[in-house]
C-alpha cells in the first residue's frame, strides 16, 4: 500500500512527459500544414523527378519471366502452364463431382453422369456434423445447406466449395512442410518469418496481380492465389504447435531411438495434432475469403454472383448470394472447429480389424454419394433441386432498398454530407498537405523513443520506398481513411468491450457475435453498406469500421479480464468507486493489450480498405485494384507493398509501445 | 552388488551460456564458482564422476536446481555435455555417431519420465509397443510383447485405454511397461514417482522393488526425495549446485555424512532402517539364530531381544562374522550413533 502511494507521482510525471511529445508532434504537424505555402515546394509535394522507375522494372522483369526465361530443359512459361494443367485437372474433377457432372463421349452419344446429389451431400455433411459435434451443429449445418438449395444458390455454392476442397489440402500440406522445416532449422525460420509478415500484410488484391499475369484469368489462377494466401497462418501455427509439444515427449521420442523422420511423423505431429487442426480451420476460412475475392480473376461461384450483382447494383441478388456465403462460411467454420476439438478417443470406441471395418463410416459416405450420382441420372429431382421450387427474396430486398432510398435518403445524405464536409475532408486535406519530411521525422522520432535507432530507421526506409515510387499522396489518403476508421472502430469497440466484461453472459454473447462476424469473408461487408450508403469514401469507411471492429472489442475484453485479480482487490480495498476502478485501475493495466487490439484493427482496416476500392475510393487500394484490371504487375505489386509498409510501420511502432508499457507496468 | 561397471561418467561438465567452452579452456577444465559467475555461465553439472555397477539401483538425489536431471540427460546424451566422458559398457557414448546412438537407445536404454510422456494418440497397447514399432518389429510380435509388459506392471485389461483415461499411477505404470518393452540394459528413471500422490507413490515404490527383484536391471534413478532414495537405493549420489558431494550406500551416507548439507537430510532418517547387522557385529559365540550381515537392524531387532542367546551374524557366504549385542541394537533403535 505504501509503495503504491509513493509511486503515484512518478507515473504522473512520466505520462506527462509522453504527452509532451505527443503535443509537440501535433503542434509541429499543425504548424507545418499551416505554413505549407511558404515551405519549399519539394517538401510539400515530392518531386516527380526524384522518383525511381521501380514499377516498370518489376513489370519488365515479369515480362522477361514470361517471354524469355528459360531453365534449360523448359521455359518459365512451360513451367507455369504445367502447374496450371495439373491444378486444372484436379479442379475440373472437383467441379464435375460437385457441380457440373461428367460428360463421357462426344456429340449425340455423349452420356452425362450427373454430379453428386444435393440430398446425399447434405445427408453426409449432417452425419459428419453429428459425429464431430452435438445435435445443434447437425441442425445448423442442415439449415445452412437447405438455404443454399431452397434459394437457388446450390450450383454456385458447389463451385465455391469445389475450389476450397482442392485448395485446402495443398495449402495445409505446404504450410505444414514449411512449418516443419522452420521448426527444425533456425535459418529457415529466420528466412520465412519476414516473408510471412509481408504476405500477411500485403493486401489480397496484390497477390492477384502477379498471379493473373503468370497464370492468366480463370479459376486455376484464382485457386493458386487462394493457396498462397491461406498457407501462411498454417506455417505459423505449425511452428507454434510443434514448439508446444511437452519437452518430455520430445525427449522420449529421442530415447526410443526414433530416426528424424519417425520423430517428426510418429511423435511430434501426432502430439501437436490439436494445434495443427486449428491451423486447418484457419486455412479453410482464409481459403473461403480468398475464393470469394478471387472471383475478380475468374473464380466462379458465389463470389462471382456477388460481384456481378454489385456491379449492376442489383442489391437483392447480391444480398442473397452474400447470405449464402455467410452461411457457408459459418457452417465450414463450425464444422472444422468441431473436427479440430473432437476429444481424443476413449477405449472401446476405436474399432480394430481390417481397414474397411475401421473406416466403414467414411466408406459408407462415399458409396452413398456415388449411388446418388447414379440415382440422379434416373431421377432429375435427386440430381438438382427443381428450379420451380426455389424461392428468391431478391425482389423483396430490392423493394427494401427502394423504400430506404425514398424514405431515408435525405436523412442519410444529410448525415453523410455533414460528416464528409466537416470531418472527413478536412482530415484528408490535412494528411495530404502534411509535408512528408515532417511526418517521417515524427515517425522516426517515435521509433527512436520506443525502440532505438533500428525502429527509427524502419519508417524512414519504408517511407522512402513510398516516396520513390510516387505513391505518397495515395498513401496519405489510405492513412486518412484507415486512421479515421480505426478511431471510430476504437470509439465503438472499446466501450463495447467494457460493457461486455461486466458479466460472463454478456462476455460470451459478445464473443460469439464477434467470432461469427470474423468468419465472414470481407467481401460480404460491402453488400449492406452499398445498399444503404451507395458508393464513396463514406461507404468505404463504414465497411472498414464494421470489418475492423471485432479485434478492438475482443482485445478490450481480453485485456480487462487479464488484469491481475489481486490488483483489482487492492483497488476495492482502498475504496475505489466503480468508475475509479475502471479508469484508475483496470483500463490503464489493460491498455497495452487494448493497443494490441488496435494494432489488429489497423491491420484488418488496411486489408478491408483495399477491398473497398470496389466502392470507389481514391487511395492505394484503388491503385492495386486498377492494376488488377489492367494486369499491370509492377503497379500492383508496388502499390501492394506500399500498403504492406504502412501496416508494418504501424505494427512495429504499436508493438514496441505495448511491450514497453507492459514492462513498465510489470505485467510482461 | 559389485558387478562390472555398466555405466560411468568422468569429469562431466554441463555449462549453459555463451562462453561455456572458453571458460573451461581458460581455467584448464576446472572453473570454480567465481569463474563461472564472472563469465555469466551457469554450471548445471560440475565435474561429475560416478560409476554404476551392473544390477544395482543407483540413485542420484538432489533438490531442484541441483543438476540431477541435467546429469541424467548427459548420461543418456539427451543433452550434450560440455566436457568429460560417458562410458557405457566400456565405450565412450559421446563419440558415438547419430546412427550408433540411435541403435543403443533402441536396444539398450529405457527411460521413465516424471510426467509420463505418454503419446496421447496411442492406446496403452500402442504406447507400450511404440519403441518396438520404431525398431520395425512386426505388429503381432510387438503387440504380444507389449501385452506381456502390461501384465507385468499389473494393467492387464486396460490395453485399449487411452492415457487421458488413466490415473497418474496407472499412466506411470504404462511408462514403466513401455521403457521395459525393449529389454533395456540400462534403465533411467527421472523422478518417476514425484508427480504422484504420497499413497500411490509408496505403492509404486513397492511395485518398483518387486519388478527389480525379478528383472535385476542396472538402474539410474533420479529423485529429490531423500526418504525415497534411502528406501530404494543400493547406492546414492547426492548432488548440490551441480556437483556430486557424496556417493555411498544409504548406510554410509546416513552414518557418515560427508558435509553438513548431507547431514541435514540424514538427521531425521531412522537409523534402524539403514544400519545393517554386519556393522554392529562384535566378536562372540552366536546362539542358534543367525541373521545375514546385510539385514537392517530394524528387521532383526525383535529377534535380538526375544532370543535368550546372542543372535549371530553371517556374511553372504554364510561365514559367521560375530554376534549382536542388545545395547548396540537399543542405541540404534533410539537413534544414537553406533558405539565403536
Amino acid at each position: 500500500m505504501t509503495a503504491a502511494t509513493i509511486a503515484v507521482p512518478r507515473p504522473r510525471r512520466r505520462s506527462l512527459g509522453a504527452a509532451r511529445y505527443w503535443l509537440a508532434a501535433a503542434v509541429l504537424a499543425g504548424v507545418s500544414v499551416a505554413l505549407s505555402d511558404r515551405l519549399p515546394e519539394w517538401m510539400v509535394e515530392y518531386p516527380r523527378a526524384w522518383r525511381m522507375p521501380i514499377e516498370s522494372s518489376i513489370s519488365s522483369a515479369m515480362k522477361w519471366l514470361i517471354n524469355d526465361a528459360n531453365f534449360g530443359l523448359f521455359t518459365f512459361q512451360e513451367f507455369t502452364r504445367s502447374i496450371s494443367w495439373c491444378f486444372n485437372w484436379l479442379l475440373q474433377a472437383a467441379y464435375g463431382l460437385l457441380a457440373h457432372g461428367f460428360t463421357i463421349g462426344k456429340g449425340e452419344e455423349a452420356i452425362l453422369i450427373p454430379h453428386v446429389s444435393w440430398i446425399a451431400l447434405i445427408a453426409v455433411l449432417v452425419l459428419f456434423a453429428r459425429r464431430v459435434g452435438d445435435r445443434g451443429l447437425a441442425v445448423f449445418v442442415a439449415f445452412c445447406f437447405a438455404y443454399l438449395v431452397v434459394f437457388g444458390q446450390w450450383a454456385s455454392a458447389m463451385v465455391t466449395l469445389a475450389s476450397i476442397v482442392i485448395s485446402v489440402p495443398f495449402g495445409v500440406a505446404a504450410g505444414l512442410l514449411v512449418g516443419i522445416a522452420a521448426y527444425r532449422k533456425p535459418w529457415v525460420e529466420r528466412a520465412v518469418t519476414p516473408v510471412l509478415d509481408l504476405m500477411q500484410t500485403v493486401p489480397v488484391f496484390a497477390y492477384l496481380v502477379p498471379i493473373l499475369f503468370l497464370f492468366g484469368f480463370g479459376p486455376v489462377a484464382a485457386m493458386i492465389a487462394t493457396m498462397i494466401y491461406a498457407a501462411p497462418p498454417m506455417v505459423r501455427l505449425t511452428v507454434l504447435a510443434l514448439r508446444g509439444v511437452p519437452e518430455e515427449i520430445k525427449e522420449y521420442g529421442r530415447m526410443a531411438g526414433c530416426s528424424q523422420r519417425q520423430h517428426m511423423w510418429k511423435v511430434m505431429v501426432p502430439a501437436a495434432k490439436s494445434g495443427l487442426l486449428v491451423g486447418l480451420n484457419q486455412v479453410v476460412m482464409l481459403s473461403l475469403n480468398m475464393v470469394i475475392i478471387a472471383s475478380m480473376i475468374g473464380a466462379g461461384g458465389l463470389g462471382f454472383d456477388v460481384l456481378h450483382a454489385l456491379r449492376r447494383l442489383a442489391i437483392g441478388e447480391g444480398l442473397e448470394a452474400g447470405i449464402a456465403i455467410t452461411l457457408l462460411a459459418i457452417a465450414l467454420d463450425r464444422l472444422s472447429q468441431a473436427a479440430a476439438t473432437v476429444p481424443p478417443p476413449a477405449h472401446g470406441t476405436v474399432r480394430s480389424g481390417s481397414w474397411l471395418m475401421r473406416n466403414r463410416l467414411a466408406v459408407a459416405a462415399v458409396v452413398l454419394l456415388a449411388l446418388s450420382m447414379a440415382a440422379g441420372a434416373v431421377i432429375p429431382f435427386v440430381a438438382d433441386y427443381p428450379e420451380s421450387l426455389t424461392i428468391t427474396t431478391g425482389k423483396f430486398w430490392d423493394h427494401v432498398v427502394e423504400w430506404l432510398n425514398i424514405n431515408l435518403y435525405d436523412t442519410i445524405t444529410v448525415v453523410k454530407t455533414w460528416l464528409l464536409v466537416n470531418i472527413m475532408l478536412p482530415i484528408k486535406g490535412f494528411m495530404v498537405a502534411l509535408p512528408w519530411p515532417v511526418l517521417l521525422g515524427i515517425l522516426a522520432f517515435a521509433g527512436w523513443r520506443l525502440g532505438g535507432w533500428r525502429l527509427a530507421l524502419l519508417p524512414l526506409a519504408l517511407g522512402a520506398f513510398i516516396l520513390l515510387t510516387g505513391n505518397w499522396e495515395k498513401a496519405m489518403i489510405t492513412v486518412y481513411l484507415c486512421g479515421l476508421s480505426v478511431v471510430i472502430a476504437a470509439l465503438i469497440g472499446i466501450p463495447l468491450g467494457i460493457w461486455a466484461v461486466a458479466n460472463r453472459r454478456r462476455t460470451r454473447a459478445t464473443l460469439t457475435v464477434i467470432d461469427t462476424l470474423q468468419t465472414l469473408p470481407s467481401f460480404v461487408y460491402l453488400i449492406p453498406v452499398i445498399m444503404l450508403f451507395s458508393v464513396g469514401d463514406f461507404s468505404a469507411m463504414i465497411a472498414v469500421v464494421a470489418y475492423a471492429l471485432a479485434p478492438a472489442v475482443r482485445y478490450t475484453i481480453h485485456g480487462l479480464n487479464q488484469v491481475p485479480e489481486h490488483l483489482v482487490e487492492a483497488g476495492r480495498a482502498q475504496g475505489c468507486s466503480r468508475a475509479q476502478m475502471l479508469w484508475k485501475v483496470r483500463l490503464p493495466l489493460a491498455m497495452p493489450e487494448i493497443m494490441l487490439g488496435l494494432n489488429q484493427t489497423i491491420m484488418m482496416a488496411l486489408s478491408m480498405l483495399v477491398i473497398t476500392a470496389l466502392v470507389g475510393t481514391r487511395d492505394l487500394g484503388q491503385e492495386v485494384f486498377s492494376a488488377l484490371a489492367k494486369a499491370d504487375t509492377g503497379k500492383g505489386i508496388v502499390a501492394g507493398l506500399c500498403v504492406a509498409f504502412i501496416a508494418i510501420t504501424a505494427d512495429r511502432l504499436i508493438q514496441a509501445w505495448s511491450r514497453r508499457r507492459k514492462a513498465q507496468l510489470g505485467i510482461a | 552388488m559389485n558387478g562390472p561397471v555398466k555405466l560411468a561418467c568422468r569429469g562431466v561438465w554441463k555449462l549453459f551460456g555463451d562462453h561455456a567452452e572458453r571458460v573451461l579452456a581458460e581455467t584448464s577444465g576446472k572453473p570454480d564458482s567465481e569463474a563461472l559467475a564472472a563469465a555469466g555461465v551457469i554450471g548445471a553439472v560440475r565435474d561429475a564422476t560416478l560409476e554404476v555397477h551392473e544390477g544395482e539401483i543407483f540413485i542420484i538425489m538432489g533438490l531442484s536446481g541441483s543438476g540431477k536431471s541435467t546429469l541424467v540427460r548427459c548420461l543418456s546424451r539427451l543433452i550434450e555435455p560440455t566436457a568429460g566422458e560417458v562410458l557405457f559398457e566400456g565405450r565412450d557414448l559421446l563419440k558415438a555417431d547419430e546412427r550408433e546412438l540411435m541403435d543403443i537407445r533402441r536396444h539398450k536404454m529405457g527411460m521413465v519420465f516424471q510426467h509420463f510422456a505418454l503419446l496421447p494418440h496411442l492406446s496403452v497397447l500402442g504406447n507400450v509397443a511404440f519403441p518396438l514399432e520404431i525398431q520395425g518389429v512386426d505388429r503381432a510380435t510387438r503387440e504380444a510383447r507389449a501385452a506381456e509388459m502390461i501384465e507385468l506392471v499389473g494393467l492387464k485389461g486396460r490395453e485399449d485405454y487411452y492415457p487421458r483415461e488413466l490415473s497418474g499411477g496407472q499412466q506411470q505404470r504404462v511408462g514403466i511397461a513401455r521403457s521395459l518393452a525393449v529389454g533395456p540394459d540400462i534403465w533411467f528413471l527421472d523422478e518417476p514417482f514425484s508427480a504422484l500422490d504420497p499413497l500411490i507413490r509408496r505403492e509404486m515404490q513397492d511395485e518398483f522393488l518387486r519388478l527389480q527383484s525379478v528383472l535385476k536391471k542396472t538402474i539410474v534413478f533420479i529423485t529429490h526425495d531423500f526418504d525415497e532414495a534411502i528406501r530404494l537405493a543400493d547406492r546414492i549420489a547426492i548432488m548440490q549446485d551441480g556437483a556430486i558431494i557424496q556417493t555411498g550406500t544409504p548406510e554410509e551416507v546416513v552414518t557418515r555424512p560427508a558435509t553438513s548439507y548431507v547431514a541435514e537430510f540424514t538427521r531425521d532418517v531412522p537409523r534402524a532402517k539403514v544400519v545393517s547387522a554386519g556393522v554392529l557385529a562384535r566378536p562372540g559365540t552366536p546362539g542358534p539364530v543367525v541373521v545375514p550381515a546385510s539385514a537392517r537392524i530394524g528387521e532383526v531387532a525383535a529377534k535380538v531381544f526375544d532370543e535368550e542367546q546372542p543372535v549371530g551374524v553371517a556374511d553372504a557366504e554364510g561365514t559367521p562374522v560375530g554376534v549382536l549385542h542388545r545395547q548396540d541394537v537399543l542405541d540404534i533403535l533410539l537413534g544414537r550413533e553406533p558405539r565403536r
